[in-house]
């Protein structure tokens, strides 16, 4: 792998610029360009092997238990038997190879999978079906509709007018929009004429392989002529063609000097806290192991110069340097004996741990989106417990707290307000999923996917209201959206803006259906009627001007301005006459941005022909001036758009995904603080805001930030900040906490007096960032309760959570759902991404994913609490449990000359770990729940001990050891004074060596197991197996062993022949036994139930009330939405995005019939296309895509390279 | 139909477990049963302790140190490490029936028989018989593994070599006359020490076996002759090498030496005055440990042991006493129960 990935580095470094010849496969090779092929696999079946273990042992522990081994082998100091470190070190070996092979055999196949894919190629002037994987760099391949781009290529000939192909970068950039590439008029030509191809030998110098997206330089020299070549004309591996029938490209990159595979860096490894916590726990008990065994050397030393020097007699030492050399080798023999401090195990157990909440979250059926068939899926399973303990989450708001999806909810129409439903006693009634939709039979070209309730509407469009006509023929024509009606009435908008496709949506089953367009003409159905409205002019958006017109001159003649805007500039504009109208609208619009809806102006003017053509031609002359082109348009425009006459108001939802509100007020409950980034602008972002509940009425106050330099914005988040607690102390903000070996300056949190909002604007976040400002950003945003930037670029999202990252001991979660979210999600410590949309950008680079925002609550209420839950019970039980077993040992050694002698049978201290404690800690950590879900989503309090990381902590883990020592002490000197020169029943021998060891193993086992009993607050059948049958293996294990059978088919390695039978049948063994294993729980018990008594944590007191509950447990809550009665309006809501404006008044799309002739079937295209959703261009006014998931659409190629989850065990 | 199963294809399963609702039982630590646990416990503890401390005090020992440490000491003479071949005589009496079976046991103290690289130095297969391992022993056994001449010692290593080699004759002085206490040496060694653990290699005569070997140099005997009164008591699996190869737990231990079950003393030792005499062959001075005999007879809990029952009085008594703090905590502070 790095052998390969160095050979691709050194050969960027050698490749200045890239040469090739089309149709020339040999000149082409001369240069060694890397074939399509990709690899993501590691290994292969020889490498594996010596790689796989390499890799292992660079490991600390693994080469720690290497060491050991090596240690064991020296005579002098192997104080146990080889095969204790062999068996363990073997069996996590295995584990972990055999799952890092399953995962490179996943990768193999997927890489397989990609690279036999089938693409025409030509070849030899023909046209082949050939593996993705033999197409080289200089050939030409051509691509039909909806298949994915195989290679990066040059676009040279389509089937579409004017060399266009239309492709989707969903994989690329997360971004769905179509968009458009077109060929060089001198490929174009080529057509698809296969000998005209085959002879085209055009010359590409261009620039080497990079992974710039948006960026390409390069020439094509044909026919004696040099061409520029651009992005324009690439097609890159990963995006899909869309639209388009066919298209010959040239293939400039191939497989891994592809852009897509260039981006495909490595992603960075996360570790959780506890992983660095224990990390640092386990140098801590190394440091420990060794004090240990120094103090057991120098006692050692101590022993042999006052006894052992004169033990000579019955055991000689054949080294005269006697004492400090002993030391020495006791060291060594007590780092071999003690090595059970750091458990080889201990990893082991934690990933399978870890594993298994894994695949808890992907089995879980409230996480799955039966919509979209999409179950939750944990991309890495290594985070698991970190989700337990989130502090702050970074939400991206559209797609993730919305559905990008705009409907066309109410509207204002001369004063009269219509989109509400209201039962016989003028009661405003919930819309829902039964409420009776308005009928729109009557128009054969009505969207049968739009819905409307308010059947007043309707019938006002009937009786031919003229106002309310007017409203929708503005509608209808006043917009840059472009029809596509492949069959006879199924009409198919493009729209630049989600909100412009809902709003002639709207117009067209109000019966003004807009049919097509010409440069100079708009065709629209009215009320059945065909009709052809000549296109003057398009006074295009912008975000100054906030507005579009359009002047269109109608069948009779007429001329007139259609004019929609933000309401405060049309309101500007109005003529004085609507001063009436325009209080009730404003009313009216107060009311729906109340609501949280996005609202619009509509106006209109007729206009004076004479006044227009005199109008029209300063526009001539101002839009051919050289320079100062657009301040003049601008003045033009202003000047014709006044003296508008007000129709009304629209009102578009943007609809938020299901149970938002809801989340977000629980997730705050859990003391998580949730900013919203999002690249909306601000109004849109604060209104998002109020209707998921992030912004409340109630709050004491909502700053907004928006100064536009850092003096300005330092004030204002200096103003914000006194006005929330007003003694500021600027100095004890810092505390130096060591924690992880280095120092970091940690942010403390401040308390504010009340709940607040911040919204802080783009340009101001800008100057917030700054080195400078960025503590006083974070000081005052961390005391609010919710936090809104609006206008956020992806790097500013990342550099956002970086900053709290930097400062603030906490866990931070980024959601979100498109590209733009992608560095946000990498930088924060989870990131999750938004599963079931059409980009897979933020999917890919997430750690979890799901189909729904809501599930954001399931996942870190129920799954991360346990999880964290789990993972400590687990730590704390597990150090507990191996300290205890290891403490014994030093007991003993000050009764056994320091001379490294085990306790226990070596057989047990290989299998203790493995065999006798593993499973019931594992189903410890893999089954517990202190409370159900349904209770944890009741008191999402529970979560808070997470944040404070109370379950796991120094002090935990302190406590742990103290416990251990205590129950160590137990379980030496209970054995000991209870067999001290005792005899059996029959007077025989019970005081042996092995007699003994095997005392102090049993009541070992006992202890933790009875212990374990204690942590375990959730018994499940299999629980209750994996204890008894722990403690049944360990008894039939031991007899087995001390079986004379296995004595007798090797005697040297099961002297403990007959120790079981000989002790375990006497009474003052098991009373021993008895006393031990009591005396170890007695005092936990006390404690616990003493603390539970006297200050009962937040877990004690729920599971209190769920004892006191159990006979009726509580009715799942589920609240209705809260409606906000707010004075609340959005300004302005409107996509920001410049309109297709140019390209409709240029007619480069409209070259192509509107209607095909209907002999001509279209294969592939005529049904799906692809369905509009999402982020798409498109707009779903029902919320419901047509398909799916769009059908015969193989894994995208960008799925292949992700991160193969890591199959069971 | 077919739609609407591709359409939920990979919806997770419904069961308890992938769900996690598997059934549990969910235990707390509440007052109810907390604090009628401990008193419970404790009782049970009280009365197992109360009956092992009876059956403790009902159990006889005697105890007779014959190190020979101070110069009044019978002993003292035979004490030198320079005097060969010594015999002493110890004198005690015993007031009241000292009940049977009586069991006869020596002990050293400071004696590290569970010294790691003392424990090690034997050779399993050898003292199981394996005829390979008599003419090239393990190396644990080392530095016992070879004599000076470079022949295999056999048994080899530290353990065998440091077997306990006084031998001890007990009388009971009638009207003036010695009457020897008759010794029961069978089967003093584990059932499967004798019959599994330890074997003599097929070979009879049994010394053929020896051919070639030496000694342990501290051995007065080979092997095969350590017991001259019964020839089915020698080899490996003599018992009193069996005793000695079980190796203590413990720097202080006792080992059995000899039953008293026979004739007139199957009821144990009459009262009377009594003589032991001791064959002093054993050096311990030099690392300052002690020998001496130990008289005791047993009882279902084994030998006297007063910490078991002492142990369990104590913490049962202090499961009484908790449970008493925790039923005042749990009146005066009981559960906060709002919220």
């Amino acid at each position: 792998m790095s052998f390969f990935g160095m050979d691709c580095v050194r050969k960027n470094e050698r490749e200045v610029e890239r040469k090739l010849r089309a149709n020339d496969r040999e000149y082409n090779l001369s240069f060694k360009y890397a074939t399509n092929a990709i690899k993501t696999s590691k290994y292969n079946p020889f490498t594996f092997l010596p790689l796989n273990l390499f890799e292992q042992f660079q490991r600390i522990a693994n080469a720690y238990f290497l060491f050991l081994l090596v240690l064991q082998v020296i005579p002098q100091i192997s104080s146990l038997s080889w095969f204790t470190t062999v068996v363990p070190l073997v069996l996590v070996l295995t584990v972990t190879a055999l799952k890092d092979a399953t995962d490179d055999i996943n990768r193999h196949r997927s890489d397989n999978q990609v690279n036999n894919r089938k693409v025409q190629v030509l070849i030899d002037r023909k046209l082949r079906s050939e593996k993705w994987m033999d197409v080289q760099v200089g050939d030409i391949i051509k691509l039909e509709n909806n298949q994915f781009v195989t290679a990066d290529l040059l676009l040279l000939s389509s089937s579409e007018p004017l060399n266009l192909v239309y492709i989707e970068t969903a994989e690329l950039d997360g971004e769905t929009n179509l968009k458009v590439r077109q060929a060089l008029t001198v490929t174009g030509d080529l057509g698809e004429d296969i000998e005209k191809l085959a002879d085209f030998n055009g010359e590409v110098l261009c620039e080497p392989p990079n992974n710039r997206l948006d960026r390409f330089t390069g020439t094509l020299t044909y026919a004696g002529q040099k061409y520029p070549l651009d992005n324009e004309k690439i097609l890159l591996r990963g995006c899909t063609l869309r639209n388009t029938e066919w298209c010959f490209g040239l293939v400039l990159f191939g497989g891994p000097e592809t852009k897509l595979m260039q981006n495909c860096g490595k992603t960075t490894f996360k570790r959780t806290s506890i992983d660095r916590l224990m990390n640092f726990l386990v140098i801590c008990i190394f440091a420990f192991l060794a004090f240990m065994c120094i103090i057991l050397a120098i006692g050692n030393y101590c022993w042999e110069l006052n006894q052992g020097s004169q033990f000579i007699v019955f055991l000689p030492r054949q080294d005269d340097n006697a004492a400090g050399f002993s030391a020495f080798l006791t060291f060594w023999s007590y780092v071999i004996i003690l090595n059970t401090v750091v458990p080889i195990s201990l990893y082991v157990s934690v990933e399978i741990i870890r594993l298994g909440n894994s695949f808890y979250i992907e089995w879980d059926r409230k996480m799955y989106y039966a919509r979209k068939d999409t179950p939750a899926e944990a991309r890495t399973t290594t985070l698991n417990e970190e989700l337990g303990q989130i502090k702050y989450i970074f939400s991206d708001k559209t797609g993730t707290l919305t559905q990008n999806i705009m409907i066309f909810n109410k509207c204002s129409i001369n004063g009269k307000s219509y989109g509400d439903v209201y039962d016989y006693m003028g009661q405003r009634l919930e819309i829902n999923e039964h409420t009776e939709t308005v009928d729109f039979s009557f128009n054969p070209l009505a969207d049968p996917r739009f819905m409307f309730h308010d059947h007043a509407l309707v019938e006002a469009v009937k009786l031919e209201n003229p106002e309310v006509h007017a409203f929708f023929r503005l509608l209808a024509l006043c917009h840059t959206v472009m029809a596509e009606e492949k069959k006879e009435g199924e009409i198919f908008y493009q729209a630049q803006s989600p909100d412009e496709g809902a709003l002639v949506t709207a117009a067209r089953n109000f019966g003004f259906v807009f049919r097509s367009r010409t440069p100079d003409s708009v065709s629209i159905v009215e009320m059945g009627q065909q009709r052809s409205y000549e296109l003057l002019a398009i006074l295009d958006f912008n975000n100054v001007r906030k507005r579009m017109s359009v002047i269109v001159r109608s069948p009779e003649g007429k001329l007139s301005l259609y004019c929609k805007g933000a309401d405060t500039i049309i309101y500007e504009r109005l003529h004085q006459s609507c001063s009436k109208l325009m209080d009730v609208t404003t009313e009216h619009l107060n009311e729906f941005a109340g609501d949280g809806l996005r609202t619009l102006a509509l106006a209109y003017k007729d206009l004076d022909e004479e006044y227009f053509n005199q109008w029209k031609q300063r526009h001539h002359e101002a839009s051919t001036e050289m320079d100062d082109r657009e301040s003049k348009l601008d003045q033009l425009y202003e000047e014709i758009e006044k003296d508008l006459l007000l129709l009304g108001a629209t009102a578009i939802e943007d609809k938020l995904q299901d149970g938002v509100p809801q989340t977000i007020e629980q997730l705050s409950k859990a003391d998580i603080k949730i900013w919203v980034l999002t690249g909306d602008k601000q109004e849109t972002a604060e209104n998002i805001g109020y209707s998921c509940n992030l912004l409340r009425e109630e709050m004491t106050d909502v700053f907004v930030v928006s100064g536009n330099s850092s003096d300005d914005v330092r004030q204002e988040l200096r103003n914000a900040r006194s006005s929330m607690k007003l003694d500021v102390v600027e100095d004890s903000v810092f505390l130096t906490e060591r924690t992880l070996g280095k120092s970091a300056k940690v942010v403390t949190d401040e308390v504010a007096n009340g709940e607040y909002g911040l919204v802080i604007n783009g340009h101001s976040l800008a100057h917030a960032l700054e080195r400078s400002t960025e503590l006083e950003f974070l000081k005052t945003a961390c005391m609010c309760k919710a936090v809104i930037c609006c206008r956020v670029t992806p790097l500013q999202k990342a550099q956002v959570v970086e900053l709290v990252k930097k400062y603030k001991q906490a866990v931070t979660l980024a959601i979100g759902d498109g590209a733009n979210d992608v560095s946000m999600i990498k930088a924060a410590h989870i990131g999750v991404g938004i599963s079931g949309q059409e980009g897979m950008q933020a999917v890919l680079s997430s750690d979890y994913s799901f189909a729904q925002f809501r599930f954001l609550e399931r996942l870190l209420l129920v799954h991360g609490r346990w999880s964290y839950l789990r993972m400590c019970k687990f730590l704390r039980y597990f150090f507990y449990k191996n300290f205890t077993f290891t403490f014994v040992h030093f007991w003993y050694a000050f009764f056994c000359g320091f001379s490294a002698q085990t306790v226990y049978d070596e057989w047990f201290i290989t299998l203790y770990n493995l065999m006798y404690t593993a499973l019931p800690v594992l189903g410890m950590s893999l089954f517990d729940q202190d409370v159900n879900d349904v209770w944890s989503f009741q008191h999402p309090q529970l979560y808070v001990p997470g944040q404070l990381n109370l379950y796991f902590s120094k002090k935990a883990f302190f406590k742990c050891a103290l416990h251990s020592g205590y129950s160590s002490m137990v379980l030496f000197f209970i054995p000991y004074a209870a067999m001290y020169d005792t005899v059996r029943d029959d007077g025989k021998d019970v005081a042996d060596y092995q007699s003994f060891a095997l005392l102090t193993q049993t009541c070992l086992l006992f202890a933790v197991s009875i212990q374990l009993g204690f942590e375990m607050s959730y018994w499940t059948a299999v629980n209750t197996f994996f204890v008894l049958g722990s403690l049944a293996m360990y008894f039939v294990v031991t007899f087995t062993m001390y079986s004379n059978g296995m004595f007798l088919t090797l005697p040297s390695a099961f002297p403990f022949i007959g120790t079981a039978r000989n002790s375990l049948n006497q009474p003052n063994i098991w009373l021993t036994i008895l006393l031990t294993s009591i005396l170890c729980v007695l005092p936990v018990v006390t404690y616990r139930f003493l603390l539970i008594q006297l200050c009962p944590s937040i877990n004690d007191k729920v599971m209190f009330k769920v004892r006191q509950a159990k006979a009726a447990p509580p009715p799942p809550t589920r609240r209705t939405r809260i409606r906000r009665t707010s004075s609340r309006r959005s300004g302005y809501a409107f996509s920001h995005a410049q309109g297709y404006g140019d390209l409709v008044t240029s007619g480069r799309f409209l070259r192509r019939p509107a209607v095909r002739s209907s002999g001509f079937t279209h294969v592939g295209r005529t049904t799906t296309g692809f369905s509009p959703m999402g982020r798409s261009a498109g707009y779903s006014p029902t919320g419901r895509p047509q398909t799916a998931k769009v059908p015969d659409v193989e894994v995208t190629s960008l799925q292949m390279y992700r991160t193969i989850k890591d199959p069971a065990l | 139909m077919v739609k609407q199963e591709q359409e939920i294809a990979s919806r997770p399963d419904n069961t308890a477990f992938t769900q996690q609702r598997l059934p549990a039982w969910q235990p707390m630590l509440s007052a109810g049963i907390v604090i009628p646990g401990f008193v419970l416990i404790g009782l049970a503890f009280i009365g197992i302790g109360v009956a092992l401390f009876v059956t403790s005090q009902s159990i006889t020992v005697m105890e007779l140190d014959y190190t020979g440490v101070e110069r009044t000491s019978p002993c003292f003479r035979c004490s030198d490490p320079n005097v060969k071949n010594c015999v002493c005589q110890l004198d005690f009496s015993i007031a009241s029936l000292f009940k049977g079976p009586v069991f006869f046991y020596y002990g050293l103290t400071n004696y590290f028989q569970n010294y790691r690289r003392y424990g090690v130095s034997k050779d399993d297969d050898q003292l199981s018989g394996d005829l390979d391992s008599f003419t090239s022993p393990s190396d644990t056994c080392s530095p016992y593994e070879y004599d000076s001449n470079n022949k295999p010692i056999v048994p080899c290593g530290s353990v065998a070599n440091s077997m306990f080699n006084d031998t001890f004759k007990l009388y009971q002085i009638v009207n003036g006359t010695k009457k020897q206490v008759p010794f029961d040496g069978k089967g003093i060694a584990w059932w499967t020490d004798y019959n599994v653990k330890y074997r003599n290699p097929s070979v009879t005569p049994l010394r053929d076996a020896f051919n070639g070997t030496v000694k342990p140099l501290f051995w007065p005997r080979p092997a095969y002759e350590l017991d001259p009164s019964d020839p089915a008591n020698n080899g490996f699996i003599n018992q009193d090498f069996l005793v000695w190869m079980r190796r203590a737990a413990l720097p202080d231990f006792r080992k059995l030496y000899r039953r008293i079950t026979e004739g007139d003393y199957a009821q144990g030792l009459p009262a009377g005055n009594y003589s032991l005499e001791i064959a002093y062959n054993y050096p311990v001075l030099s690392f300052d440990g002690r020998k001496k005999v130990v008289l005791s007879n047993v009882s279902w809990m084994g030998g006297k042991n007063e910490f078991l029952g002492i142990a369990y009085l104590v913490i049962g008594s202090l499961c009484i006493v908790m449970s008493i703090i925790m039923l005042i905590v749990y009146a005066k502070f009981k559960f906060p129960e709002e919220e």
